[in-house]
């Protein structure tokens, strides 16, 4: 079917909305609720589908988040399309099942509103739970505002449920920053979307006697290793789908994805990498410096894994310099957790250019144009310095760096 | 509203007062005229009754920035105790405008807070609101000032949007008591 | 036995075969093994209720012996016999 037939719902809707209307048309069999800020109104408004016949998703309230990724695990061990819905301190807790999820290989799919992880006690966004559960097998998108949200939870749940992928979804969007504003999203109506999705028929379930099997047995040093080597190749080879699939969705719903999205990068000489909702704000001081004849480009992050390392080489080989944002820092690592990927993947190339690392946003903290600006001056300078070239460090702390 | 340009609308309150609905409600009825809209609460620790923030962007192209408002073309004060707190005029573009909920003239509401530039309307929310609401929720009223006072977007668009998302739960007659409450700010809107 | 490599164990270590621990002869593990006395032997199936391997064959409520495949050489039914006709002697002597 061509674009051009398909009906775009124009709504005004918050982010946890917006997610909330994917899963909606999605319409699971199984959704472990445990509410925590910023995504609590996200199930609460999915909570109010069920509540009204809009679905017909066994709606399972539990009482920790830890028990919510437990419950759906064993949903779709059992052969549900499960989901749940999390953010900073609950994917913490609930990251012992995080990891047995996917190596239990459950397509699920979750909605993850990025939030500082506690402490000291903060609710706002940074990156610091995805990036804290970078390691667990899960595939990890990220969306710059809510129209990507909508439509990255729609993709998710074919690029789990994909035979040769088989991998937990992780959907990431900014806390309160998109997750409590309101925006322009356009719906494509549920006939569409339930198309897109399709229905899900498991190979493997426990509740089908005919068949019976065992989930989550004893693995120990004569198997663990070959069952890891597995999960290991099912990600590195996810990536083939994700972007079969993001092409599928733009044939049919008009916006086409990829791993990343690069924005006046052709002849550019200085960019910045980042993630999430600076993107859009960095897109703008894109625009305001080329009208001053600056050669500047932006990559926007989406897929973090897996991580699309080789054609990041080939994006950014060409820059004079490039400025690598991260919203979390690893403590003690060289740099945010994008930058130590940035360094790998350009160190399979010859000619590279001089990067440097900001942490930024953490905890919510604003980062505005002037501040964009300020990053891309400051590549710059490095450039023609060297002063600051590899560097890591803060940015818009108060105190020296 | 000047074609395809941004505006960018700063909203003061205290907790618990509607700055956040206001700024939504505004959004959505731009929205519904047309416009790409954005809007969101500065979240701090939420308290009624303390200082707070929201924010509106209106435009006729897709929004991308993501930050909070630095440099407001429209500041709207919902509690007039603010004035005397709060950096109301902070980063207010030049031409930008300044519209208060206070009884005073805009006059001696420019002297309050020493601005030299832009323009300063006031209207008398909260007696409106008491008046044709019966309660003094300044919001709805503010949000009819501010199109009276610029016109950001068409009244209509409020006026429909008003009856869209309040006839469920306030029936015609809420309906109809917001509609004169909007109707009495767009001509009790005072500009210098 | 031969293991499998990592493109053919089943996705996610699920087990599809329903009751494979039956393949698993846990007899291997035994060091004492039971026998029993049928001239003493009232048949009253104590060993069968006790024994954690069901590894007690019984025939028309007759106890016929041992399933010494997934006999682990415990001594539970020894120990609890009321008759005492079981008897653990060494492994080493059978084989």
């Amino acid at each position: 079917m061509s674009t051009a037939t398909i009906k775009k719902i124009k709504k005004a809707l918050t982010g946890n909305e917006a997610g909330a209307e994917a899963m909606r048309q999605i319409d699971p069999d199984v959704a472990a609720v445990f509410p925590i800020t910023p995504q609590t109104e996200l199930m609460h408004a999915f909570a109010a589908f069920v509540a009204d016949g809009k679905v017909g998703t066994e709606l399972v309230t539990v009482e920790s988040e830890h028990s919510a990724m437990s419950a759906t695990v064993g949903a779709a061990a059992a052969g549900a399309r499960a989901m749940t819905a999390t953010s900073a301190n609950g994917l913490a807790l609930m990251w012992e099942i995080v990891n047995i999820c996917s190596a239990m290989r459950l397509p699920v799919v979750m909605p993850v509103i990025n939030r500082a992880i506690s402490g000291p006690l903060n609710i706002h966004c940074d990156h610091s739970d995805m990036m804290g559960s970078r390691d667990t097998g899960w595939i990890q998108i990220f969306s710059e505002n809510s129209q990507e949200e909508y439509d990255n939870i729609i993709q998710a749940v074919r690029i789990a449920e994909n035979p040769n992928v088989l991998l937990p979804v992780m959907v990431g969007s900014d806390g309160f920053i998109i997750s409590h504003a309101l925006e322009t999203v356009e719906i494509y109506e549920d006939a569409e979307v339930k198309e897109f999705v399709g229905e899900y028929t498991p190979d493997r379930t426990l509740l089908n006697t005919g068949k019976p099997m065992t989930y989550g047995p004893l693995d120990l040093q004569d198997y663990y290793m070959e069952h890891k080597m597995a999960e290991h190749n099912a990600i590195h080879n996810a990536g083939k789908v994700i972007l079969e699939i993001g092409k599928e969705f733009g044939k049919k719903f008009g916006t086409e994805y990829g791993f990343f999205d690069t924005y006046k990068m052709e002849d550019a000489e200085y960019a910045i990498i980042c993630i999430g909702s600076t993107a859009g704000t960095t897109r703008v001081v894109v625009d305001k410096m080329r009208a001053e004849g600056k050669k500047v480009g932006l990559i926007k992050i989406r897929v973090f894994r897996p991580f699309p390392f080789k054609e990041l080489a080939e994006a950014v080989k060409n820059l004079k310099g490039l400025a690598v944002l991260d919203r979390a820092d690893t403590f003690g690592g060289r740099g945010g957790p994008l930058y130590i990927e940035m360094k790998s993947a350009l160190s399979d190339v010859k000619e590279k250019p001089v990067t440097r690392n900001f942490i930024y946003g953490l905890g919510g903290r604003d980062i505005n144009t002037t501040d964009i600006e300020t990053i891309y001056n400051q590549i710059e300078e490095t450039v023609k310095t060297g002063k600051g070239a590899e560097s890591f460090s803060y940015f818009g702390v108060r105190g020296d760096v | 509203m000047p074609n395809n340009k941004m505006i960018e609308i700063r909203w003061h309150g205290r907790g618990g007062q509607g700055a956040k609905t206001a700024s939504m409600l505004l959004a959505e009825a731009a929205m519904d005229a047309g416009k790409f809209i954005q809007a969101f609460p500065e979240y701090g620790p939420e308290r009624a009754g303390a200082p707070m923030k929201s924010y509106t962007r209106v435009s006729d192209e897709k929004i991308d920035v993501h930050c909070n408002v630095a440099n407001p073309d429209y500041v709207v004060v919902i509690d007039p105790t603010l004035l005397n707190s709060e950096p109301i005029t902070e980063g207010m573009k030049e031409d930008g405008i300044l519209l208060v909920n206070t009884s005073m003239t805009p006059d001696e509401v420019r002297k309050k807070v020493n601005l030299t530039g832009g323009k300063v309307y006031t209207v008398d929310a909260s007696k409106i609101a008491e008046e044709t609401l019966g309660r003094p929720m300044p919001n709805t009223p503010m949000v009819g000032a501010l199109i009276g006072a610029t016109h950001v977007i068409d009244d209509k668009a409020l006026r429909s949007k008003i009856s869209h998302k309040f006839l469920g739960k306030l029936g015609q007659k809420g309906v109809d008591m917001n509609f004169a409450a909007v109707e009495r700010a767009i001509t009790e809107v005072k500009g210098e | 036995m031969s293991l499998k490599s990592w493109n053919e164990v089943p996705l996610g270590g699920v087990i599809l075969e329903a009751g494979n621990a039956k393949e698993y002869k846990t007899g291997d593990w035994r060091s004492q093994r039971p026998v029993v006395d049928k001239e003493k032997c009232i048949n009253c199936l104590t060993c069968f209720i006790f024994c954690p391997d069901s590894a007690i064959k019984v025939e028309n409520g007759i106890m016929i012996g041992y399933d010494y495949d997934f006999c682990k050489g415990c001594g539970i039914c020894a120990n609890e016999c009321p008759k005492k006709c079981i008897t653990m002697k060494p492994e080493a002597d059978f084989r």
